[in-house]
């Protein structure tokens, strides 16, 4: 499924959006760095509390399809204007981790 | 003995103490020269993934130093020397979870005690060479598919 699809189905605003074409494999979920490091992959879409500018350079390096700034915890214009520069989708969700995240599961779930 | 094969490209990062905002510039920097050279997209992740942690904890636990980006046919090297305070027990450092990260930058997202795991798992070879009181330097190597060797300088 497309990340402008998923957006849509999950209500998410699109605050940074390259490429709504681009294809969304599954999911990850994690706050620690290291660990979105070690087991995000490509194409996945990362929920996450962070929204600093590092998201950005481990989003870059980890190669998932987009970040999801979930519980409505956007990121400021700089990251923003970062993660732009760099070509990296930023969402925004209203909805708590767990809660997203079950519904991009299902929503995955049956595609895979 | 043979002679190492050449140095394609080298290229010096200086990695300031507690500029974490800014910390993360050398391994996109480090991306996208390998990038450029066609290395094959897994070598670009391993090396990309390996200098942001070493980076980071330059930035975090030292009082600055640098990393080197060795370019060679076979193999990208990346260095990393810093001014110290050292690290006493290696072995304790290379256990995943072990973290002395402040609570402000836990709050970030630091501090999983997976930095240098995280490196030597996504290195060939991996070396720590430490002196308390002075400082550390860290080797990774990370080879290059075979298939590509001799190729570099081509668009992937
Ligand atoms: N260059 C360094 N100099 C001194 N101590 C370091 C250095 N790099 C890492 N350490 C120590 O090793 C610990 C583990 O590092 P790491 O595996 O990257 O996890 P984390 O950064 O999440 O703590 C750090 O908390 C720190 O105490
Ligand atoms: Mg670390």
């Amino acid at each position: 499924m497309t990340l402008g699809e998923v957006a849509k189905r999950l209500e998410l605003k699109g605050l940074v959006l390259p490429d709504p074409g681009r294809q969304v494999r599954w999911g990850f979920c994690s706050d620690l760095l290291s660990d979105a490091l070690a087991h995000a992959g490509e194409g996945d879409l990362w929920l996450t509390h962070q929204r600093h500018l590092n998201v950005v350079a481990v989003a870059k390096l980890t190669g998932v399809a987009g970040v999801v700034c979930v519980r409505g915890l956007a990121p400021s214009p700089e990251v923003l204007s970062r993660a732009r520069a760099e070509g990296v989708a930023f969402l925004l969700s209203r909805q708590d981790t767990f809660e997203l995240a079950g519904r991009l599961f299902r929503l995955l779930q049956g595609e895979a | 003995m043979p002679a190492e094969p050449s140095i394609l490209l080298r290229r010096v990062f200086p990695v300031p103490p507690d500029a974490i905002e800014e910390a993360g510039k050398a391994s996109t920097e480090v991306r996208r020269l390998l990038r450029g050279m066609g290395a094959e997209p897994e070598v670009v992740r391993r090396a990309g993934i390996v200098c942001f942690e070493g980076e980071m904890n330059i930035a975090l636990y030292t009082k600055g130093g640098r990393i080197v980006l060795v370019v060679r046919e076979d193999r990208v090297e990346l260095l990393f020397s810093d001014r110290g305070p050292g690290i006493a027990d290696i072995d304790l450092v290379k256990q995943p979870g072990y973290s002395t990260a402040p609570d402000w930058a836990r709050e970030l997202g630091f501090g999983a005690g997976m930095g240098i795991p995280n490196m030597e798992k996504n290195s060939d070879e991996f070396h720590i060479f430490s002196r308390v009181g002075q400082g550390t330097v860290i080797r990774a190597t990370i080879y290059r598919r075979r298939d590509d060797l001799g190729r570099s300088g081509k668009e992937a």
